[in-house]
């Protein structure tokens, strides 16, 4: 609870700090408005027009908060200008991809962990691998995927995949390693087989470790959906939102749109830390 | 006749494979050996790619071969770096510079008032996992098409995981040295410079190098949403519409050497910064 008061008050300040921005910034063209009509504005006026604007270069936060009303409760879910919508569109695309890139990840994890083949040839290139910026091949993939026919989600959710792939990869790998020579031994000393102690000591140990990497790789995966709408074509998700925001100049469209993603990640991100708690909890390994 | 053209490529990978496997096996503890593991099986993976390209025929617009890529390379090379001056150094390194920096300076400003370290620290933490580049869009608006807006992209991209690392290593001197400082009468400044920001380094760097990967990434979106006719997000989006893939992939080594480069000189410079620590001394 000591936290709330802080938190609250730097948020304020922000909300104050872009007001101030808004006059600043929208000023020029409440100006030249003034100056074509020959009239002046007094301080008061050009407050209140650089808020109201149609095309502000920087929107209000009420314009903004106006704009997530219209487009998420005033309309219905099922219109194309409904952010719901869309929000569903890139949602549905990132847990898709978010569940295939997980499997696939703690799959080669197991198979690092128990291979030293494995471990030597990969796990330098899956580490090298975060250090580039792969999101860069989101247009490639979506163009020649849909050139052999796959469109819709797919591609996207290909995309996201790839990107939480190498999180989890890397955390669980940590993590199946985590238990130490000691427990490794009193397992031995119990004549446990391989898959005993993988099931029953490696795969709790990791547990930790691979809700962390899933909350780096679940930000990931909607990064890589939003940016894999981008393309021209797309018309439907956040990213299409954002991109036909940016072509006619609609600043409220772009900002209501970046609210709704920036809502979206982080309910996911608090979504896998509440699954976390509950896990930790029920085998005891709370802190 | 694709069977026996598949039972090729499978023999090849499991024959390099096994070369692998029997060197992992037995000279897992010999530097040479480890150092040549990966790069076979990376080799590996380019040979079977020519080979399924060549055996099957695929279309070039679908998956070009390596060997086409690295003509186009070597082919395009001055539009290449043409593209890399503008995205990476312009862009990025200036938008990484002007953002790390932002966020240091901010850090040791708030470090001395504990309600807004209360206040920020969670904004901060929370910002840091939000899709950023989405605003993009906005900042190629204000800033203009050239590499302003992307490097602003890049600063407000990097901001907020230094700016979490910085105060979090701030906070990792324990009361005994704080207390060892004390009873040297040292000034806060002191205590800052010769305790508190060396203890520091560790958790700022682990922040600079994640900051590395979003600096790139945050130059190559950006140009997405606009960019003059230069740039290699530029580049990769109109060489993807006409559909000539050799160079889209060329921008893409491209851009993998450049981001290994840049993590690798932060990884440098950390081990210089922060030779006392434990994860540096092997």
């Amino acid at each position: 609870m000591t936290k709330v008061v802080p938190v609250l008050t730097v948020i304020v300040a922000l909300v104050l700090i872009w007001y101030a921005a808004a006059v600043g910034m929208n000023a020029q063209w409440a100006r030249d408005q003034a100056a074509r009509a020959e009239t002046t504005l007094g301080f008061g006026e050009l407050v209140v027009d650089t808020w109201s604007q149609d095309r502000p270069v920087l929107p209000a936060p009420h314009q903004v908060a106006q704009g997530l009303y219209d487009s998420v409760l005033a309309i219905k879910p099922t219109s194309k200008r409904s952010l719901v919508y869309h929000g569903w569109i890139t949602l549905s695309a990132t847990l898709a991809g978010f569940g295939i890139g997980t499997l696939a990840g703690i799959a080669l994890a197991v198979g690092i962990v128990h291979s030293r083949a494995m471990d030597m040839s990969v796990m330098p290139w899956a580490i090298a691998s975060q250090t580039i910026p792969i999101l860069a091949i989101a247009p490639m993939i979506i163009v020649v995927l849909n050139s052999i026919g796959i469109s819709g989600l797919l591609p996207k959710a290909i995309i996201s995949a790839y990107l939480s792939f190498f999180p989890v990869v890397v955390g669980m790998v940590k993590g199946l390693r985590a238990p130490d020579a000691m427990q490794l031994d009193q397992m031995r000393t119990w004549s446990a087989t391989n898959s005993q102690t993988f099931w029953r000591l490696r795969l709790p140990s990791s547990m930790p470790y691979l809700f962390a990497s899933l909350k780096v790789a679940i930000a990931a995966a909607l990064v890589g959906t939003i940016v894999a709408e981008l393309p021209a074509g797309a018309t439907r998700g956040l990213g299409a939102r954002l991109l036909s925001g940016s072509y006619y100049g609609q600043t409220v469209q772009i900002w209501s749109a970046l609210f709704a993603a920036a809502a979206l990640a982080a309910a996911l991100v608090v979504i896998v830390g509440l699954i976390e708690r509950g896990v930790l909890k029920r085998m005891g390994m709370a802190q | 006749m694709s069977l026996l053209k598949l039972l090729v490529v499978l023999a090849v990978w499991g024959g390099l494979w096994a070369l692998n496997a029997r060197l992992a096996a037995r000279g897992h503890h010999i530097r040479a050996i480890r150092l040549a593991v990966p790069v076979i099986f990376g080799l590996t993976l380019v040979l079977l790619w020519e080979m399924v390209v060549r055996l099957f025929g695929v279309s070039s617009v679908i998956l070009p071969a390596p060997s086409a890529i690295a003509q186009r390379f070597a082919a395009e090379t001055p539009t290449l770096w043409i593209d890399f001056v503008q995205t990476m150094l312009k862009g990025a390194l200036s938008g990484y510079v002007l953002g790390c920096g932002a966020a240091f300076v901010t850090a040791v400003l708030i470090d001395r008032s504990p309600f807004l370290q209360a206040g920020l620290l969670p904004v901060g933490n929370f910002v840091a996992a939000l899709p950023i580049v989405g605003i993009a869009p906005i900042l190629v608006m204000w800033f203009g098409f050239d590499w302003h807006s992307k490097a602003a992209v890049v600063v407000v991209m990097v901001f907020f995981p230094v700016l979490v690392n910085t105060v979090a290593g701030l906070q990792a001197t324990t009361a005994m040295q704080r207390d060892l400082m004390h009873t040297y009468a040292a000034s806060y400044w002191q205590g800052l410079v010769k305790l508190r920001l060396p203890a520091a380094m560790p958790f700022v760097f682990n922040g600079l190098k994640i900051a590395t990967t979003l600096a790139l990434i945050g130059a190559i979106v950006a140009e997405f949403f606009g960019s003059p006719t230069r740039g290699m997000g530029f580049r990769i989006s109109t060489e993807v519409g006409r559909l000539g893939l050799d160079m889209v992939w060329a921008e893409i080594t491209v851009a993998a050497i450049a981001g290994s480069v840049f993590y690798g000189a932060v990884s440098l410079i950390e081990k210089g910064v922060t030779f006392w620590h434990p994860s540096q001394r092997g």
